[in-house]
């Protein structure tokens, strides 16, 4: 081996607590990067492949009633490819021993082959024999989730009626691979089912006899969707169509590609943070090694080496720290995409889910970090080229401290030595000193801005079930009824307060931006489920106009004071008209509110609700629910309780656990630079604290001189930190909103306090190790080596 | 007509400029015939540091001439004199300079890598009387070691000139006539010419050349008939 090589090795092996740091913050970086691209390809081929083999359909149009042969004009729309027709309808599960009904979807499936479209996977048992009507096939995760198997027998309430059935068999479906009750958000295996039974059975349960109630239809290739929707609304509009919509307002697929695209947002902008401020460290360090191995440099120089094989020398340890933290990260990576495939499998419903690293990104993740790291070695290298032979002739002339003299007057009776040693290095290479300030800053900034984040997901679940949300349980009917069940409501024994609500579907629409939701009518002082604005302040519900919540208002890039274009999607449809008189502010879901009785007038349907919000006696809770769910018009009973509790988890476990893994890479970040500027300062100083040791000083006031410097950085740097770790906050929270919650920007004195605990603890460790190192130096060696 | 290793005229070297203005060489002229063993002697800061480098490549001449053989070194780029170091040029320095985290072996090693007619490095110190301490890291070795490891790294590429600069300047007179006297040697059994930089007037009468400097200039240039070997020399 070439004693360069040799030299290279022992050098890296002096600096490797250093070399270590770096390489960590450069493979977290690099973690991130496959981490995330390989969670975006993964999640997105596989959803592709699952669509296809399962025969997807892109346009769904949901009719009240329509005759089987409606169906024939369908499939002569131009570029339509596929037509296939079913029965679709709500349903309650009954368990025996929950005292909530479950609420479910049912969907028909031929009673002989494959449907055309939306084809399902059996897992379990066989398929549906068509033979016997009371044969289900039970949505796998629900089944999981109560201990359902094949063979097994359950009762659901459909169009008011009670059915018992057979469990035949399991299945998945790409149709709902993020599974949620209608009107709830958040997934949760146990409170929502789909059962498919066969076409003659559902027309049977439905009063279907002939015809259908959803049409599902697959497109040739470059076909205009909007066009053929337009057509499957003008041909539907007689049997009471609803409005056709596109796969993209499935809410399932709606959710996985926002998750996707909720990747992507991060992906681009927290692993660059990272790999800056890896480059920034190597700057700091190898620069730092170059002006202490000066006449090293000059004296490879004398002997004949170009200053290309000098700096190749150097560039070298960049590039093995680079490369090791790069493929560290790589596998790291690897093994946390598998972690997080698995944590997204329980919430994300795919047969199959395999990591699948992408490799061009990886190439891209890997060469850039590695070219990001270089980038401070590089600068670098200017000097090593710049470094005339002639200096590994001379002896080192000793640092200029004239710039800090001021220090020896009336400081020099106020302060003992060592602490104005601190400060005359402070006052003498503010250059130096600042990139120690500037890089702890930066580690601080990420580590508080992380922090507020994690604080900002229980700020939005409390906001929302505690300020946004006082119920204790939402009701949905089946259909909009008349607004006098609500007495029927507060009847019964343990109900304390209803508030009657009316949620009408719709496009709102404003100019190109359009969004496929709904409008929630409310009374004009809602008390369990209100609008509030920025302050948590009551927004009083207005009957002459609309208020939109800052999510919706951002997607429709809309204001208060503009009108905006209400596409109602159900009863007579209109399309109206609002200006928007407010907006609200809102953590959960896009809503937009109005006041009952307005909104009814626009419907021309007076009078009518099709949910309420109830306060219930806690003590007569089960008594409650009990009853809701013999009530014939009830379709759902969600409990704010559970609601809560399956929000919660699904932000531990889903994707929102993200942000734990970017929290322990802020943790490891500021280790890594802490760390480093303890390390830096003490090998540029390693010769004066021997110097001093020998002149008596004892080993802690050496030390002091070293640790106070890092305390004075560390505190120096905490302003620095906290106005950084505003703007990253704001910059990142904006990151893990998705289009289902909104992380609220919540930069507080809490998150700064955590980050700086774990700044604290990353010096008093750093300082120890270096205290460590200082105590066992060996006096005569730290003297003699550098001549 | 004897060859000549170097040929200098009218050499300047002028540090800063201005006021403060350093003319660290003003006007040498010298000529080192081949083979010689030669003493440069003279007061602190009279210039013999600069002169060395400029000649052996490691800085750059004012004004004048300086020819290493027929070769014109003030006008040569960076990677002419890269080269120039590389293939003829060794170098022993006051302070040793010996890479710390580099065994005697290596040190050594890091030079006949890139000579093009290198002695084994094992050869070299044991040129030197060291060759059972060549597994010993520089913090291992007494001054006069280091001293010897760092002269077996400059002879271990055979060069044709050896620039030592006050190599015994660090050392006990001890230790030091042990240095002089392997470098003597080298001078002889290479037939390397050596240019020595000393403070003790003593040494020179081992010279074949002795040449006395003050203030940037050739004072004197004495050729010994008689020497002295390195072992009969005090100071
Ligand atoms: N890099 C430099 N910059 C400015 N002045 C220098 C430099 N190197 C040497 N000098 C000056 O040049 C003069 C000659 O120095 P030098 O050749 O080292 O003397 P010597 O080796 O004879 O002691 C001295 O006055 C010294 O201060
Ligand atoms: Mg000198």
């Amino acid at each position: 081996m070439s004693p360069l090589s040799i030299k290279l090795g022992r050098d890296l092996w002096r600096i490797k607590g250093q070399a270590v740091a770096i390489a960590l913050v450069v493979a977290v970086g690099v973690l991130l990067q496959v981490m995330q691209t390989g969670l975006v390809r993964s999640l997105d081929e596989t959803r592709r492949a699952y669509y296809e083999r399962y025969r997807l359909a892109e346009v769904f149009a949901p009719v009240t009633r329509a005759p089987v042969h409606a169906a024939v004009d369908l499939r002569k729309i131009d570029g339509v490819a596929a037509v296939e027709t079913r029965v679709a309808g709500a349903a309650m599960v009954d368990l025996p021993g929950a005292a909530v009904p479950v609420r479910a979807q049912v969907a028909s499936l031929p009673a002989q082959g494959a449907p055309r479209l939306n084809d399902v996977l059996l897992t379990d048992g066989r398929a549906l024999s068509g033979e016997r009507p009371d044969e289900i096939l039970l949505l796998q995760s629900f089944a999981r989730a109560h201990g359902l198997k094949p063979g097994d027998r359950i009762s659901a309430t459909m169009n008011g009626a009670r059915h018992d059935f057979t469990v035949s068999g399991l299945a998945v479906s790409p149709e709902f691979i993020y599974t949620t009750a209608p009107g709830e958000l958040v997934p949760d295996d146990r409170r929502f089912a789909v059962l498919w039974m066969t076409r003659t059975a559902l027309e049977a349960a439905f009063d279907m006899d002939g015809a259908f109630n959803e049409a599902l239809l697959s497109l040739s290739r470059g076909t205009e969707p909007d066009a053929v929707m337009a057509e499957v609304d003008r041909l539907l509009d007689r049997y009471g169509g609803t409005g056709a919509y596109h796969l993209d307002d499935l809410p399932s697929n709606k959710f996985v590609v926002e998750e996707i695209s909720g990747i992507k947002r991060t992906s681009k902008t927290v692993p660059p943070v990272f790999m800056a401020v890896a480059a920034f460290l190597l700057y700091i360090v190898i620069s730092r090694l170059v002006d202490a191995e000066r006449k090293e440099i000059g004296l490879m120089k004398a002997f004949g080496y170009t200053s290309w094989e000098v700096g190749a020398h150097y560039l070298k340890m960049v590039l093995v720290i680079a490369v090791g933290g790069a493929v560290l990260g790589g596998v790291l990576g690897i093994l946390a995409g598998r972690w997080m495939v698995d944590l997204y499998m329980l919430y994300y419903k795919f047969p199959f889910l395999l990591f699948r690293l992408d490799p061009s990104s990886f190439a891209i993740g890997f060469a850039v970090s590695v070219l990001a790291a270089s980038a401070g070695g590089l600068l670098v290298l200017r000097r090593v080229f710049a470094l005339t032979p002639a200096v590994a002739m001379r002896a080192a002339a000793p640092a200029d401290y004239s710039r800090a003299r001021p220090l020896g007057g009336w400081m020099g009776r106020v302060l003992d030595q060592p602490t104005r040693m601190v400060l005359r290095r402070l006052a003498r290479q503010p250059l130096r000193m600042g990139g120690a300030i500037a890089g702890v800053g930066a580690a601080t900034a990420l580590g508080a801005a992380m922090a507020s984040l994690l604080a900002s997901y229980d700020t939005m679940v409390e906001m929302s079930f505690g300020v946004i949300d006082r119920s204790d349980v939402t009701v949905t009917f089946i259909h909009p009824i008349a607004e006098q069940s609500r007495h029927d409501l507060a009847a019964i024994p343990g109900v304390i307060e209803v508030e009657p609500i009316r949620v009408v579907n719709a496009v709102l629409r404003n100019g190109r931006h359009s969004y496929r939701g709904a409008v929630n009518g409310m009374t004009v002082a809602p008390r369990l489920y209100r609008a509030v604005d920025a302050d948590m302040a009551d927004i009083p519900i207005r009957a002459d106009g609309i208020i939109l919540s800052t999510g919706l208002a951002r997607a429709l890039d809309i204001q208060a004071g503009d009108r905006l274009t209400l596409d109602v999607r159900e009863g007579r449809r209109p399309i109206v008209e609002v200006p928007v008189s407010g907006i609200s502010e809102s953590l959960i879901g896009s809503p937009a509110y109005m006041e009952i009785g307005a909104l009814n007038r626009l419907l021309k349907e007076p009078l009518r609700i099709s949910g309420a919000f109830l306060r219930v006696d806690p003590v007569r809770g089960d008594e409650v629910y009990r009853i809701l769910k013999d009530r014939p018009m009830v379709a759902g009973v969600a409990l704010k309780s559970e609601s809560r509790a399956a929000l919660r988890k699904m932000m531990d476990q889903g994707a929102g656990a993200m942000r734990y893994v970017m929290a322990v890479i802020a943790g490891v970040i500021t280790f890594g630079v802490i760390y480093n500027a303890a390390r830096v300062a003490q090998a540029e100083r390693e010769r004066d604290l021997a110097g001093l040791r020998v002149l008596g000083f004892t080993r802690g006031e050496v030390a002091f001189v070293l640790l106070g410097e890092l305390a004075a950085v560390v505190v120096l740097a905490m302003p620095l930190g906290a106005l950084g770790g505003y703007w990253l906050n704001l910059a990142i929270s904006a990151g893990f909103s998705t289009d289902l919650y909104q992380i609220p920007a919540s930069f507080g004195l809490t998150g700064f306090g955590q980050a700086m605990i774990v700044v604290l603890i990353a010096a008093l460790l750093s300082g120890w190790l270096v205290k460590r190192d200082i105590d066992r130096t060996d006096l005569i060696l730290a003297l003699k080596n550098r001549e | 007509m004897t060859e000549n290793t170097f040929t200098i005229r009218n050499l300047k070297k002028i540090y800063g400029h201005g006021d403060t203005a350093v003319h660290a060489l003003r006007g040498v002229d010298l000529d080192i015939p081949v083979g010689e063993f030669v003493v440069l002697l003279g007061a602190s800061g009279s210039g013999k540091s600069t002169l060395l480098n400029i000649i052996g490549g490691l800085d750059r001449a004012s004004e004048g001439t300086a020819l290493f053989r027929d070769r014109e070194l003030t006008t040569m780029s960076d990677s002419e004199l890269t080269r120039y170091r590389r293939d003829h040029v060794g170098f022993v320095f006051q302070f040793y300079n010996l890479m710390p985290s580099l065994t005697a072996r290596e040190n050594v090693e890091l030079v006949t890598e890139i000579a093009r007619k290198p002695m084994d490095a094992d050869t070299a110190l044991a040129l030197v009387g060291l060759a059972e301490r060549a597994d010993h890291f520089p913090a291992q070795l007494s001054g006069g070691e280091q001293q010897r490891v760092a002269i077996a790294r400059a002879v271990a590429k055979q060069p044709e000139v050896l620039f030592c600069d006050e190599p015994t300047g660090a050392l006990d007179s001890t230790t030091g006539r042990a240095v002089l006297k392997v470098l003597k040697e080298v001078n002889e059994r290479l037939g390397a010419t050596v240019l020595v930089v000393t403070h003790a007037a003593s040494q020179a009468a081992m010279a074949d050349r002795v040449i006395r400097f003050g203030d940037g200039q050739v004072i004197e240039v004495k050729v010994n008939e008689t020497k002295l070997t390195p072992e009969q020399i005090e100071w």
